[in-house]
């Protein structure tokens, strides 16, 4: 059973960088560290002191909200540092690796297991926090039952890693977690694919698979939400990124958390872009002087160019990334920048801007922001680049007043701030899009729940 | 290299400080900023409100040039006409010479001197004092002030106007993207309301035709609007091309329907300027014309008429006269104030066509109706989007009530969870 869905708007941003398509193994890191502002919503209660020495896949901190959410540690060794923010706030752990791992083990999952057995073991193992929910794009919470779960392997984003490339040979893994996920929602599993791409997600068992084509943001999960079976009031739906489904997996087949992945180090800053192995938690640094950098005024980004995290040369690889990419630093003036012909940068206008010349042309583009902050004014460009059944503007005008009942109204529900990266990315009064859809779905989820 | 380093140092500098906004609207005019982005997108589209702008104003630029000749073209015209010489328009033959354009710069580029002077200098007041950036919208208005009035407008009045029009159509409201009347129509609006006998009758068209009034070098320059207003359509002598290239009196910039056009397409290629709104303002216009020519030629209007003039003006030529085509291309299109779903713009721009050709055939007083309707659906646009969004909304609704909570197939499954659950 497959069904097609064609994507119109939106808007593909290429860009120099591209991983070659080679992997390496990095060097191991000596320490790792899990960044607790990935896990958005979450109070973390600690479990562990500074100094303790902790095996890989031991819980470090649970969710205050959902104590049985536990949170471990990607490998055995000493927990050197809780850096601590405002408040006392957490805001990261670090790990210093021992020589020797070793591993929790779990009982793995057989067949015939219960929804509760699955859902048990997924939140003592700490592969929980890859199960994310709409509304309010926050980690599932298991005590609510989805109507549907969706799994894109559809991959739009600029530089993302391939996906049939970095997940090849997981295909056991991959079956495994969709079997177990099928167990914990009535509704259907949908997996998407890329029309015409030999994904290994095409041959999987027991999902409604989905072939979809059209740029960016074709390949967003809240898109294609959107178009296969959009959320309404009241109703939640749990999302899985492919390359979790790999750690799912081999939890599920082995009872072991191995934080292991293949993750493409992309961008124009990079001498030698390319796929290396690695974990979750490790330093940039152990891959990016492997393959190189350019010049010395670059930015890290955890994540692709549109919806990371910015990071450091010395950051530490995110819990849901399997993209790191590396871009020049574009603080620096631009003579008339504002009114000369550019032919250099990505344009929706033809305003003395020609990028629409050259549709497939790779763009080196930096992170100036070109142009300065100002009140929202055009009108009519987001709806170019933002295909769900939803009026950008106004959503982001209601987020910006607060209005709850127009938030509600217009469809807050179905979003993510991913899905406003583009819209951001071509936004001309340079308005943060994403914060502001994340500010209004804290507001919703702290008024509504 | 060195002017980039010092300007930077300034900027650090002057940074927090209530000068700021004044200095970086200068700094950012020569350099666009070296502002990276925090968070979100790392990455950022080349296009900003200044770019934007400029566009709008790159497409202005033609129609100021043709008006600031037509300014001296429409006095040598009347001084012509007054020595009983008919003139016959040709671009090269007595358009486009010396004489039309030092008249013509000499009575234009004042007003838009005075119009860009005064309307920055409250605009970067206002920054300094809220503390926030100087904003780029008062670089298209400025431009387009001096493009709707006619051109002996006295410079004061313009200056009183453009204060009054900036502080009470747009700063009042949090400046640019947050008024809810086009700021240069307010001006237009205020001149029209404040000094009515400078804004229209058959003398202000003409560069000294006021001055010389009651004299014996008296002159005098009709619109075409007025002739048709006051049934002298017989008296007229320009052509149906006269008025499509633009040779005609009429307000500085609005007269060249050519050029406007050709900047209307520009807008449209560029992407800056809606062509929904374009093209179903002119659509509305065309109706409303078509109806009046309907009620002529069935005989409900007689040539008795005060209306007659202007009703049985064919239909296609009110694009052609006036300031119609003008306010659809440059004036209906600000995004800030018109409709703003792409729905909403066929409606809005619809009603502007329809209503500008109402007023001006009803109005004999005062024969030009676009910028009235303009502001009136800049009223009615955030009614106009209401509606169109709660469309949305219900659709969202309904969809909610029609969702079946399990899907078919998922009730045996969800019973047997439930079983496990228990």
């Amino acid at each position: 059973m497959s069904k097609d869905i064609r994507i119109k708007k939106g808007l593909n941003i290429n860009l120099v960088g591209e991983a070659e398509k080679s992997v390496s193994k990095a060097v191991a890191s000596n320490v790792y560290a899990i960044n607790l502002l990935e896990f958005h919503g979450v109070t973390p209660k600690m479990l562990v002191k500074q100094g303790a020495e902790v095996k890989a896949g031991e819980p470090l901190f649970f969710n205050k909200d959902v104590e049985n959410m536990q949170f471990v540690s990607p490998v055995s060794g000493e927990l050197i540092e809780v850096e601590r923010g405002a408040r006392r706030r957490i805001l990261s752990l670090k790990i210093l690796a021992d020589k020797n791992q070793e591993s929790i083990e779990h009982t793995p999952i057989s067949s015939g297991s219960s929804t509760e057995e699955i859902k048990a073991l997924l939140l003592k193992s700490g592969c929980w926090p890859f199960v994310k929910q709409r509304p309010y794009d926050i980690i599932a919470n298991p005590e609510v039952t989805p109507k549907a779960i969706f799994v894109s392997a559809y991959v739009t984003s600029p530089l993302a890693a391939s996906l049939e490339f970095s997940l090849k040979g997981k295909d056991k893994e991959i079956q495994a977690a969709l079997n177990a996920l099928g167990k914990l929602t009535p509704g259907k599993v949908h997996v998407s694919v890329g029309k015409g791409s030999d994904s290994i997600f095409s041959k999987m068992e027991g999902v409604e698979l989905h072939k979809v084509s059209g740029p960016h943001p074709a390949g967003l999960v809240g898109t294609q939400i959107n178009k296969i079976d959009p959320i309404n009031k009241g109703e939640t739906v749990w999302t899985v990124a492919p390359q979790d489904l790999v750690i799912i997996g081999e939890l599920l087949l082995t009872g072991k958390f191995n934080p292991e992945r293949v993750i493409a180090l992309v961008g124009s800053s990079v001498k030698a872009p390319k796929y290396y192995t690695t974990k979750i938690g490790a330093e940039v640094s152990t891959f990016l002087y492997a393959s190189g950098v350019n010049s010395e005024n670059f930015r890290v980004i955890n994540g692709d160019v549109l919806t990371g995290g910015k990071s450091q040369p010395d950051g530490h690889l995110g819990f849901y990334n399997n993209t790191v990419s590396v871009i020049p630093e574009g603080d620096d003036y631009e003579f008339f920048g504002w009114n000369k012909p550019v032919f250099d940068k990505i344009s929706s206008t033809r305003s003395l801007t020609f990028s629409w010349l050259q549709p497939n042309k790779k763009y080196d583009l930096d992170t100036n922001t070109n142009g300065e902050y100002r009140n929202f004014v055009l009108t009519g460009f987001y709806e170019e680049v933002f295909p769900m059944d939803i009026y950008p503007l106004q959503l982001l005008k209601a987020c910006m007043v607060k209005d709850i009942d127009e938030m509600e109204q217009l469809g807050l529900y179905e979003v993510a701030p991913e899905d406003f990266a583009l819209t951001e990315f071509i936004c001309v009064s340079k308005q943060p899009h994403q914060q502001i859809i994340r500010e209004g779905l804290d507001l919703l989820y702290k008024e509504i729940g | 290299m060195s002017l980039k380093n010092n300007l930077h140092q300034l900027k650090e500098k002057y940074r927090g400080k209530k000068m700021a906004p004044a200095f970086n609207a200068l700094h950012t005019f020569l350099y666009s900023p070296n502002e990276t982005t925090h968070s979100g997108s790392h990455i950022r589209a080349v296009d900003d409100l200044k770019r934007t702008m400029n566009t709008v104003i790159m497409a202005l630029v033609p129609v100021l040039i043709f008006g600031i000749f037509n300014a001296g073209y429409q006095h040598y015209a009347a001084v012509d006409a007054a020595n009983g010489v008919i003139r016959q328009a040709s671009l090269f033959g007595n358009f486009l010479t010396w004489d039309n354009f030092l008249m013509g710069a000499w009575t234009v580029l004042p007003l838009v001197i005075v119009s860009y002077g005064v309307g920055l200098a409250i605009e970067f007041l206002f920054a300094v004092m809220k503390g926030h950036e100087v904003e780029e919208g008062y670089l298209v208005t400025g431009m387009l002030v001096p493009l709707i009035i006619p051109v002996d407008t006295p410079l004061w009045m313009l200056a009183v106007a453009v204060a009054f029009g900036v502080v009470i159509g747009k700063e009042v409201f949090g400046g640019t993207g947050m008024n809810i009347l086009n700021p240069a129509l307010t001006i237009r609006a205020f001149l029209f309301f404040a000094y009515p006998t400078w804004m229209s009758g058959d003398k202000v068209w003409v560069h000294q035709a006021v001055d010389l009034a009651g004299g014996p070098d008296a002159i005098s320059g009709e619109t075409v609007l007025g002739f048709l207003a006051q049934g002298r359509a017989t008296e007229m002598s320009y052509s149906v091309a006269d008025m499509f290239y633009g040779f005609i009196p009429g307000s500085i910039g609005e007269t060249s329907t050519l050029l406007i056009l050709l900047g209307g397409l520009f807008l449209i290629f560029s992407k800056i300027a809606s062509w929904r709104i374009m093209v179903s303002a002119v659509a509305g216009s065309l109706v409303m014309g078509l109806i009046f020519n309907g009620a002529v030629s069935a005989g409900w209007i007689t040539e008795t008429s005060t209306f007659y003039g202007l009703m049985s003006f064919e239909y296609w030529k009110h694009l052609l006269v006036g300031g119609l085509a003008f306010g659809i291309v440059y004036m209906a299109t600000d995004p800030v104030t018109g409709a703003q779903t792409n729905r909403g713009k066929w409606i809005y721009g619809f009603l502007i066509g329809l209503i500008s050709v109402l007023i001006r055939v009803f109005n004999p007083a005062y024969p030009e109706g676009v910028f009235l309707a303009i502001l009136l659906m800049n009223v009615f646009a955030p009614t106009i989007d209401h509606y169109v969004v709660k469309g949305n909304i219900n659709r969202r609704l309904k969809r909610a009530k029609n969702a079946v909570v399990l899907p078919g197939e998922g009730e045996g499954k969800a019973d047997k969870l439930k079983a496990e659950t228990v």
